[in-house]
């Protein structure tokens, strides 16, 4: 282990920060949730992996099979510290982390995901949504804008991917740290609204 | 792509952790930030935990970021972090609970701090 190494790169928090709060970035492969991290994130995004036990075999053990395939998932993570006393963090990972102890940490006490989309294939991201619904974590919807991808307009990604109405679907450009950022925020508002209208709606 | 990561060290995570899966205590979350006792001796300590240490020294981190630093699985950098804590090396800040601080609240310094960002 190189833990001097560690220490020299390691970008320390101001020691003001009181609260620490987390939000997911989650999609399916290659749809730019580190992109989106690092464009983000004031420190170079960090990267833990976690090694997991395929779906399929619990299928395997239950027929008598020795074949289990393993697998290695990764998360990166990035942070942003946003005033003298509050640090966020993201945490971008795939919806297959589920099955692991590190998916119960990553949305353990999480306030939110944004749920990253591209229009060449909307069809994968449904896998992610329905790991958040399972979970009851609210979500938003930010469509990374890939060059030379089919652009739709909005109700057509919506009834595409089957979206309830008051989930909030921007556009975002990954590469971007305001673009980002505005997804981000429209995410926030969202979480936002549903604390003020639930009240309302118990009655 | 990341510089850091390198081949994995020969030592099982399982030697690391004294053959345990699950830390002392059930308190830490990806985000409990943690901080460093400068006086305490790191003489005794493993080389593993030792590294924590120096690594922690420099300032406050939360435990998916010494994880990171330190390219070890988050259950186990939990399990080194629950002894150091248990040892006296290394305190915590837990994520403020909803209940001592209202959600609504720290949503809204989280919108804020996002649109100083713009």
């Amino acid at each position: 282990m190189d833990s001097a190494l560690a220490s020299e790169r390691a970008v320390y928090l101001p020691g003001t920060v009181r609260t620490a709060v987390k939000l997911l970035v989650v999609g399916h492969f290659a749809v730019g949730k580190t992109t989106f991290v690092g464009s983000l994130s004031e420190i170079r995004p960090l990267r833990t992996e976690e090694t997991m036990t395929q779906a399929g075999a619990l299928v395997d053990d239950l027929a008598g099979s020795e074949r289990k395939t393993t697998t290695t998932v990764a998360m990166d993570f990035g942070r942003l510290t946003l005033s003298d006393s509050l640090v966020l963090y993201l945490f971008g990972t795939p919806g297959q982390l589920r099955f692991t102890r590190l998916w119960k940490d990553m949305t353990q006490g999480a306030m939110g995901a944004l749920v990253l989309a591209d229009t060449r294939r909307l069809e994968q991201s449904f896998p992610v949504m329905s790991v958040l619904e399972e979970q009851g974590l609210p979500y938003a919807v930010a469509v990374n804008r890939f060059e030379g991808a089919p652009v739709f307009a909005e109700e057509e990604i919506r009834e595409a991917l089957d979206l309830l109405p008051e989930t909030p679907l921007v556009v975002c450009d990954a590469r971007n740290r305001i673009s980002s950022t505005r997804a981000l925020i429209s995410l926030v508002q969202y979480l936002q609204s549903l604390h003020t209208r639930t009240p309302q709606e118990n009655v | 792509m990341s510089p850091g990561r390198r081949e994995r060290g020969l030592v099982r995570p399982y030697v690391v952790t004294d053959g345990r899966a699950y830390p002392t205590r059930n308190t830490f979350d990806l985000v409990t930030l943690v901080m460093a006792h400068p006086d305490r001796p790191l003489a005794g300590l493993s080389p593993e935990k030792r590294g924590v240490m120096e690594l922690c020294l420099g300032g406050a981190l939360s435990v998916a970021e010494v994880a990171g630093y330190l390219e070890l699985p988050v259950s186990v950098t939990k399990v080194l972090l629950g002894d150091l804590v248990d040892s006296g090396h290394i305190t915590t800040r837990s994520p403020i609970p909803p209940a001592e601080l209202p959600e609504t609240q720290l949503l809204q310094e989280v919108l804020d701090g996002l649109r100083a960002r713009l």
